[in-house]
């Protein structure tokens, strides 16, 4: 019994190790954000910040706050989008048995498989012919070809389990199937949906690519392509860098603590389901 | 997951009325799913389909920044194909490319493997550490590559006063692959291990427990139970992976943009480089492309089977 017991708090110490090696680089970032300039350029640099000061995240926010509200602005918009796609799809797939559920399914699985770089170029060309280069709609429908595929295919899996003779039963008493939909199958799909809606957010929150390509020049500078011109300035202005940083983790440090196991699920999503 | 039960009452009353009902349903249903799928069916058409057709299409034109005013882009046939076929850099760029995805899978998946395989075991805040594990997986890329970056700098940065060197990871043309993969393989861990210990939790500890009854060591019953019980899981832990690896762009692209002196550019960098720098040239950049897209198709319809597989297995 003692045995285990202690191979127990063994196994707890090396787990402990071995997520703070794996959370370093995390550290460091929090760390440098709150270093004196004049420190950072110290060798060896310093493990800690003895001296704290948070002039970086004041220059952070004041620098790119915008950003940061733009790329909400775009996180909102491809949430909303990508639930109004993708909740009827897969009802209409899961529940009404919709003709060429196979082959949508196949396809999103080839899409996602596609570069998102050829993609962004295809999108260019187009968004260049449309005007929707520099605009809001053209960086939401964008993110949300990451985040489509996915919510199909969490809120269909969900959706098969409700029972056929629920909206049978609601069909009998009057309900068309838009009222179903919304009165029925939508409230009860809320684990799902939630799941959906938080990878469509990070999935554009996170976007750098569409944002450094479907844009040109200031007129929309989500956080992403902020801090990549930052950094690009050759600045040595590290310490606003990492807050900026620091700032840009929040929402997904926030996301993984609400909502742990969705985020398993989520990883889990593309790769062994359906 | 708890969906409420229909009550005894409506059961009753559905399953009177039920075959006329279903035929009522049957008839029109058809209709309405394909209103329900239409937006999706759209929404694929436009930002799916069309823009694989016409990426090909740009592989065959000669589009450069004038054609970003004017729209016009003459058709080049495969011109562009041998341009970038026959440019002295795309061997270079293949061989980071096929160097940059095996190191990296290599890398992630032992790493990944070993973790999956230690959060098996339980002790006290395994499932926190475990999900703790999984955050750089879910931060922006940028962020990322942002702390490399400067953990990598020659002068200042915390890797080369670990190590006593004074190496410029990131300035040095024989070190800046080496810099990328190392971040790319931390960044890949977390997806690794997620994958891998649902695998190794679908093994019956049975197995384990019947093993070391007949004396089998650690390394006995990973040869003989784990490795061969988990190669599904593997494979479509590989597969899924290659097809991933292969189109890294944001890591790569902040941390050193391809350089120095092409030093780090994989074929995902160098045909970005080709449509979105210098001369915007979006047919030589998609006809590179187009060479991913090909591998990623191969690999991708490898694991579709795979995949299938392990389901039916």
């Amino acid at each position: 019994m003692r045995a285990r017991g202690a191979r127990r708090w063994l196994d707890f110490t090396v787990g402990l190790v071995l997520c703070a090696a794996l959370l370093f680089p995390l550290y460091w970032m929090v760390n440098v954000s709150l270093t004196q300039p004049q420190d950072l350029l110290s060798t060896p640099p310093h493990l800690f910040p003895a001296n704290p000061t948070f002039a970086g995240y004041a220059h952070a926010l004041d620098t790119q706050l915008p950003n940061l509200v733009t790329s909400v602005v775009i996180g909102v918009g491809a949430v909303v989008l990508t639930l109004a796609i993708a909740l009827p799809a897969a009802y209409g797939m899961a529940k009404l048995r919709a003709p060429g559920t196979g082959v949508v399914m196949f396809l999103f699985l080839l899409a996602q498989m596609i570069p998102g770089i050829v993609l962004v170029m295809a999108l260019f060309a187009i968004y260049n012919s449309l005007g929707l280069l520099n605009s809001y709609a053209g960086l939401i429908l964008a993110d949300s070809t990451a985040s489509v595929p996915l919510a199909v295919i969490v809120l269909r899996a969900f959706m098969t389990q409700i029972p056929d003779e629920l909206l049978e039963a609601a069909t009998i008493d009057g309900a068309g199937r838009v009222r179903s939909f919304v009165s029925i199958v939508v409230p009860l799909s809320r684990n799902a949906i939630v799941t959906s809606a938080l990878f469509a957010f990070l999935f554009a929150w996170a976007d750098f690519l569409n944002a450094r390509s479907l844009t040109t020049g200031n007129s929309i500078v989500p956080f992403t392509l902020g801090l990549y011109r930052f950094i690009g300035a050759q600045t040595t202005d590290w310490n606003s860098v990492m807050a900026t940083a620091v700032l840009a983790s929040v929402p997904a440090t926030v996301l993984l603590l609400i909502a742990q196991r969705y985020v398993a699920a989520g990883v889990t999503a593309g790769a062994v389901k359906d | 997951v708890t969906v409420a039960q229909p009550s005894t009452a409506v059961r009753v009353v559905a399953n009177a009325q039920l075959p006329a009902v279903r035929r009522h349903l049957r008839r029109r249903t058809r209709l309405a799913a394909v209103g329900f799928i239409l937006p999706v069916l759209v929404f694929l058409a436009v930002f799916f389909v069309y823009p694989i057709i016409r990426s090909v299409v740009l592989s065959t034109q000669d589009w450069r920044f004038a054609s970003f005013v004017t729209g016009e882009a003459p058709f080049v046939g495969l011109q562009n194909y041998v341009t970038v076929l026959t440019d002295p850099i795309f061997a270079t760029v293949a061989w980071h490319t096929v160097v940059f995805t095996v190191v990296s899978l290599a890398g992630q998946f032992v790493l990944g493997l070993a973790l999956a395989m230690f959060f098996t075991r339980r002790f006290p805040l395994s499932a926190t550490f475990r999900s703790l594990i999984l955050l750089p997986w879910l931060l922006p890329i940028i962020v990322s590559a942002t702390v490399w970056r400067w953990m990598f700098n020659q002068d200042f940065g915390i890797v080369n006063a670990a190590l006593g060197t004074q190496i410029g990871w990131l300035s040095d043309p024989r070190y800046a692959l080496w810099a990328v993969i190392i971040a790319n393989i931390w960044l890949g861990i977390p997806f690794n291990m997620v994958l891998l210990h649902g695998g190794l939790q679908g093994i019956p500890e049975s197995l384990y427990e019947a093993a070391a009854l007949d004396g089998a060591g650690p390394w006995r019953k990973f040869r003989s139970i784990t490795w061969p019980l988990l190669r599904p899981v593997t494979a479509v832990t590989l597969l899924l992976g290659l097809v991933y690896t292969i189109k890294v762009f944001d890591i790569i692209w902040v941390m050193t943009g391809g350089g120095p002196v092409n030093s780090s550019h994989t074929l995902a960098t160098w045909s970005y480089q080709l449509s979105f720098e210098d001369q915007h040239e979006l047919g030589l950049g998609s006809a590179a492309g187009q060479l991913l897209v090909v591998v990623a198709l191969v690999f991708g319809l490898i694991y579709i089977r795979a995949q299938r597989k392990e389901a039916l297995s």
